[in-house]
């Protein structure tokens, strides 16, 4: 290992850290543009010209506010729960490849667009998914606040319920492309073909896409499963007694969570950063990943606007009746058709 | 390099398991227990078991310890005397004992290091394969295959079990 590949990690990854915390400014500006147009509103337009300068102004305004560390709550893990909703968050970035191997002039050399690729990469990303849940838990506890703790159990309860079919609809995938590696599942998804090469419209793995997306809402806590927050019973939920930065941090993890679900689904299904012409040239990769990213998104903004909220014994009876059987059905139909039709991988 | 990175994961490890039993606050004590699973899965990647690591994090630190705190948050335990004060006797029985559980677990070793003995199943480790999904998939469908699937059939009787005893009457 040496220095110049240390360094080039190291660089890399204060790149995605930087271009993740500027989309999740823009994307909160993006939701509230989003809702107001469903809603026939105009929304953010006063800071800057069509209110382009909105996260920024939100941003100083959040710096600003007081930060209220609440008498009665646990100090320690009160201030720990942002960080440790926020790092998981984070880290599950650097396994996604968001562009094939480009020449990089500076440097003189070939960078591939990606941090690293793992032969676990798709287990690293469910393991660090699945301790994202520690922060809502323990701000709802430390907060000692009866809205908070409420929040946080309901969340441990829905991640749990949730994960389960997330991890099972992963199963068919690795079933199918006989792989945990993410940069290898995008290769294979190019092809003669195009678009039809995408595992999206490969026979079994359409259904679960749909049980994918489902339980990564769920997992991002996006309405309609948003019932660790939900305002109009629980105040903020977890996040009740937080406020300015700490506040901000929990956001950031929410958006960042929504970044990184349609990443993996944009990876998994829709060909990762594969479009026309981007074996000519690779640093197109990188436009057609985020406008594909872009697009789920957009579908995910598209749900929390027009679906009300679950209730709680809804929640559960969907996760656990309908979501994981329906993911278990799907690892069979997959299993079949690569028992009688191997996928021929180009 | 290695050593360092074992000594700094197994120091972590064992003041972390440490802190578990310390602990008076049930939560601090499964918070400590995460960090025990933790700096174990990191001991497995140096070890070249990338699976099990993985594995390691996604059931106990991922799904186990997160009902663990919900357990704990929803019962609001308060926090506990620990045994020994409620029975001082039983701290007194305690000393002899963890005493001869330590001795033998330094006997063993150290007749294990004299005798040289090599493992029943000895595991190439310059292999970069070793510890691979693929291969841990491999041998447990297998050369393991008739102990995995008893362990599966005993996993889903404790399954159905819970459920007969969850279940109320009437239900």
């Amino acid at each position: 290992m040496t220095t110049a590949v240390l360094l080039e990690w190291v660089i890399k990854s204060a790149i995605i850290l930087f271009v993740l915390v500027t989309a999740v400014a823009y994307l909160t500006f993006l939701e509230r543009k989003v809702m107001s147009w469903i809603q026939l509103r105009i929304g953010p337009n006063r800071v800057g010209p069509w209110g382009l300068l909105q996260p920024l102004a939100d941003g100083v305004k959040m710096i600003f506010k007081e930060d209220i560390i609440p008498t009665e709550a646990n100090r320690w893990l009160y201030v720990i729960a942002p960080a440790i909703s926020l790092i998981p968050a984070l880290m599950t970035f650097i396994v996604i490849p968001y562009g094939s191997v480009v020449h990089v002039p500076i440097l003189d050399r070939d960078v591939a667009l990606r941090v690293t690729s793992m032969n676990i990469g798709l287990l690293y990303i469910f393991a660090l998914t699945s301790l994202g849940v520690y922060g809502l838990v323990l701000a709802g506890w430390a907060s000692n606040n009866k809205y908070s703790l409420l929040g946080g159990l309901r969340s441990s309860a829905q991640m749990i319920s949730y994960e389960l079919a997330f991890g099972i609809s992963i199963v068919s995938v690795l079933l199918y492309t006989g792989t945990l590696d993410l940069s290898v599942i995008v290769g294979q998804q190019s092809g003669r073909f195009g678009v039809l090469g995408w595992n999206f419209f490969k026979v079994p793995l359409f259904l679960v896409f749909i049980v994918y997306y489902i339980a990564s809402l769920a997992e991002c806590n996006r309405t309609p499963f948003d019932l660790p927050e939900a305002e109009s019973e629980l105040v903020a939920g977890y996040h009740t007694e937080y406020s300015s930065m700490k506040f901000v941090m929990f956001q950031m993890a929410e958006y960042i969570n929504l970044i990184t679900a349609s990443s993996i689904a944009v990876t998994l299904f829709f060909g990762g950063y594969i479009g026309p012409k981007v074996n000519y040239y690779p640093w197109l990769g990188l436009v057609y990943f985020a406008l594909k990213v872009l697009v789920l998104i957009l579908l995910a903004m598209w749900i929390r606007f027009t679906l009300p909220r679950f209730r709680y014994d809804q929640l559960m009876r969907f996760g656990w009746k309908f979501l994981l059987p329906a993911a278990i059905v799907n690892v069979i139909i997959t299993a079949t058709v690569v028992l009688f039709w191997p996928p021929q991988h180009p | 390099m290695e050593k360092v990175l074992f000594i700094v994961l197994a120091v972590l490890a064992i003041g972390t398991a440490l802190n578990v039993i310390f602990q008076r606050n049930p939560l601090y004590s499964a918070l400590s227990l995460i960090g025990t699973l933790a700096s174990l899965s990191a001991l497995y990647l140096t070890l070249h078991a990338q699976f099990i690591a993985a594995i390691q994090i996604v059931v106990y630190a991922g799904a186990i310890m997160v009902l663990f705190l919900f357990v704990i948050m929803l019962l609001n335990v308060p926090k506990t005397q620990p045994v020994v004060e409620k029975h001082k006797a039983l701290g007194f029985l305690a000393i002899p004992f963890a005493g001869a559980m330590i001795a033998e677990a330094f006997y063993v070793l150290k007749t294990l290091a004299d005798k040289k003995i090599t493992p029943a199943f000895a595991i190439d480790t310059t292999d970069r394969a070793v510890g691979t999904t693929w291969s841990v998939g491999y041998s447990l469908f297998t050369q393991y295959l008739l102990p995995f699937e008893v362990t599966s059939v005993l996993i889903l009787m404790a399954v159905v079990g819970a459920m007969v005893l969850a279940r109320r009457e009437g239900d």
